[in-house]
């Protein structure tokens, strides 16, 4: 498929130059490069920030803000848990990160499955209900959040009184995850055979276990990107956790609370720690396909 | 035989519902009720900072929210709208090149767009801090190369942009900054989604028949990726307009950089006056919502909303 691209891109180039030659094919050609050229400037513009939170996590601060370059030390690395309450606020922001992407997967995966399977009369309102979160500022998600857990009064719907900290946190995540997890599944899923469900309640399987043999197995790429996505979504926010994080610190929010009296370059060894992890966790599947043959790659389309 | 079939149709009947009920719900529970008690919240009064706000229909909350905070208002849209513009202006020649050009490298390339995301928000905002700081070398370089003047020298945004003539920092230029680099991804990949589904006979029929690169761009490539500029547009500018993280750490929140998610989050968690701050809040996301809408009626398409 992208050999074809490439080859059909050359031809039409090379019949471009052969019929008109001169101004207009110099012109395409600076036209090309210059396109090539903002592109390439864009990608070194995101890496930019990138390179210096690695090199800072390298850094030797004087102060207690490690913003300025002194010098070269693997210390910071060598001792990444320094600070306790860096720990503490990363260890939340795991645990919590881990429980929102399960709730939230099995929740997005559950809307996903069943929009995408059956004609119902409701989907049009689902839909909606999925959309609307993603087209409403993360600060108007906080505050509504925080009314709702502030007071009794305003909340008659909620079963318990909330106390800030790890149950109003994972509530928030979940509920910003859901939709992207099913938004991601069910653009995934589109093309799966529904057939084969029916296949195998013919020769005899049970629904259950029809599910789990069959279903579960063909769409879990498309749960797995959704669930990373939605695991590196909770570990990142920062504009909704503020609003119902109480004393609890996830790590943006012990970084942002603490940003007034520190930055220690831990926080840059942290970061470049998640995000190495994350490449890994990324680069895992195409490296693998990279070395797979051309013909099974049709066979995985579908997730 | 027959009680099988019956069941498996009941069970087809109820099975969407019973599947979409968890996730429905959680979505009612916590974001459709926030809402409803934001807007209950909004119209309440709180005489003084330590009692119990109550709710008595007080709409002088709306005209003092657009009373006091009028400018961060404007500027919060301001802001996001330039931070749409320039994304769209270095996104879309990224996302163009890596869907034509990419070939081989395609999701290698697509993974370095996404890969400077994983590192925590708020440090990458710190790592531009450190960039635009007053003393460092990017801005003694930048004012030795006479450029902060040849931006103030534009016409009616320069001076806006770069209030004072020798630093970047804590000004609007810097917010914008911020705000592009920290949103371009969401720009990059709905751009790339649409160019990648474009059907390329139909470039090459379009380069036959205007025998000119650039004028199949134009006729066919362009039109097509719409979509994909429209929700990409929304994807920056909406997170844009509540950002409050590039205002605090690279506009330094000051009078021309405070945006109005600095207000909303200061009046909620320090200043305590939660009528007011939800007042705020609704205020602007019925003005997001309202824009969105006219966005979306003016572009005519339907695949979002």
């Amino acid at each position: 498929m992208t050999a074809s691209i490439g080859a059909a891109n050359a031809t039409a180039g090379s019949g471009d130059s052969a019929r008109e030659g001169g101004v207009t094919s110099s012109g395409g050609r600076f036209m090309r490069r210059l396109v090539n050229f903002s592109a390439a400037a864009a990608l070194v513009y995101l890496f930019v920030p990138i390179f210096l939170i690695v090199a800072f996590s390298f850094n030797k601060p004087k102060s207690k803000f490690n913003f300025v370059w002194q010098g070269f030390t693997f210390d910071n690395w060598r001792h990444p848990g320094k600070y306790p309450e860096l720990v503490d606020a990363i260890g939340l922001s795991l645990k919590v990160a881990l429980f929102a992407t399960i709730i939230a997967t099995i929740l997005g995966a559950l809307m996903a499955i069943a929009l995408v399977r059956y004609r119902f009369r409701g989907g049009m309102l689902v839909g909606l209900l999925l959309i609307v979160p993603l087209t409403t500022p993360e600060i108007v998600m906080g505050a509504s959040l925080y009314t709702l857990f502030l007071d009794g009064k305003f909340s008659p719907f909620l079963p318990f009184h909330a106390t800030f900290g790890f149950s109003t946190i994972l509530v928030a995540h979940v509920m910003f995850c859901v939709s992207f997890v099913a938004l991601t599944i069910k653009a995934r899923i589109r093309g799966f055979d529904w057939t084969l469900e029916d296949a195998a309640s013919d020769l005899g399987s049970p629904p259950g276990r029809t599910f789990f043999r069959i279903t579960l197995p063909l769409i879990m790429p498309g749960i797995l990107a959704a669930a990373l996505l939605s695991f590196a979504l909770s570990l990142d926010d920062f504009l909704i956790t503020l609003f119902v994080t109480g004393d609890a610190n996830t790590f943006p929010i012990q970084v942002f609370q603490a940003s007034r009296t520190e930055v220690r370059p831990q926080v840059q060894v942290i970061s470049t720690a998640i995000m190495l992890v994350s490449v890994l966790l990324l680069a895992g599947p195409s490296i693998k396909k990279l070395f797979r043959r051309p013909s099974s790659r049709r066979a995985t389309a579908v997730g | 035989m027959a009680e099988r079939g019956d069941d498996g149709k009941k069970r087809a009947r109820f099975a969407p519902y019973l599947l979409l009920s968890p996730g429905s719900l959680w979505l009612i529970l916590f974001f459709v009720v926030p809402l409803w008690t934001l807007a209950r919240m909004a119209l309440s009064s709180k005489p003084s900072r330590f009692a119990d706000p109550t709710f008595d229909w007080h709409w002088s909350n709306i005209s003092d929210a657009f009373n006091r905070f009028g400018p961060q208002f404007y500027r919060s849209f301001e802001f996001a709208f330039f931070a749409t513009l320039f994304a769209l202006a270095i996104g879309y020649p990224l996302a163009y090149v890596i869907a034509t050009r990419g070939g081989r490298f395609k999701n290698l390339l697509l993974g370095l767009v996404v890969v400077p995301f994983f590192t925590t928000y708020l440090i990458r905002t710190f790592a531009w801090k450190t960039i635009l700081a007053d003393d460092g070398p990017f801005v003694s370089f930048v004012r030795w190369a006479h450029l902060i003047d040849l931006v103030r020298a534009v016409p009616l945004l320069g001076h806006w942009l770069l209030p004072s003539p020798d630093r970047i920092l804590a000004t609007p230029a810097a917010v914008i900054g911020g705000l592009t680099y920290n949103l371009l991804p969401f720009m990059v990949l709905p751009i790339y989604v649409a160019i990648e589904k474009i059907d390329l006979s139909l470039v090459d029929a379009a380069k036959d028949l205007y025998n000119n690169g650039w004028q199949a761009f134009r006729k066919v490539i362009f039109p097509l990726s719409i979509p994909g500029v429209f929700a990409g547009s929304l994807l920056t500018f909406i997170p844009a307009a509540g950002d409050y993280v590039n205002a605090y750490y690279l506009g330094l929140n000051n009078r021309s950089t405070q945006v109005i998610g600095s207000v909303v989050q200061n009046q909620y968690l320090n200043q305590n006056d939660y009528p007011l701050a939800a007042a705020i809040s609704f205020i602007f996301m019925v003005i997001v919502t309202i824009a969105v809408l006219i966005y979306a009626r003016s572009f005519g398409t339907e695949d979002l909303v």
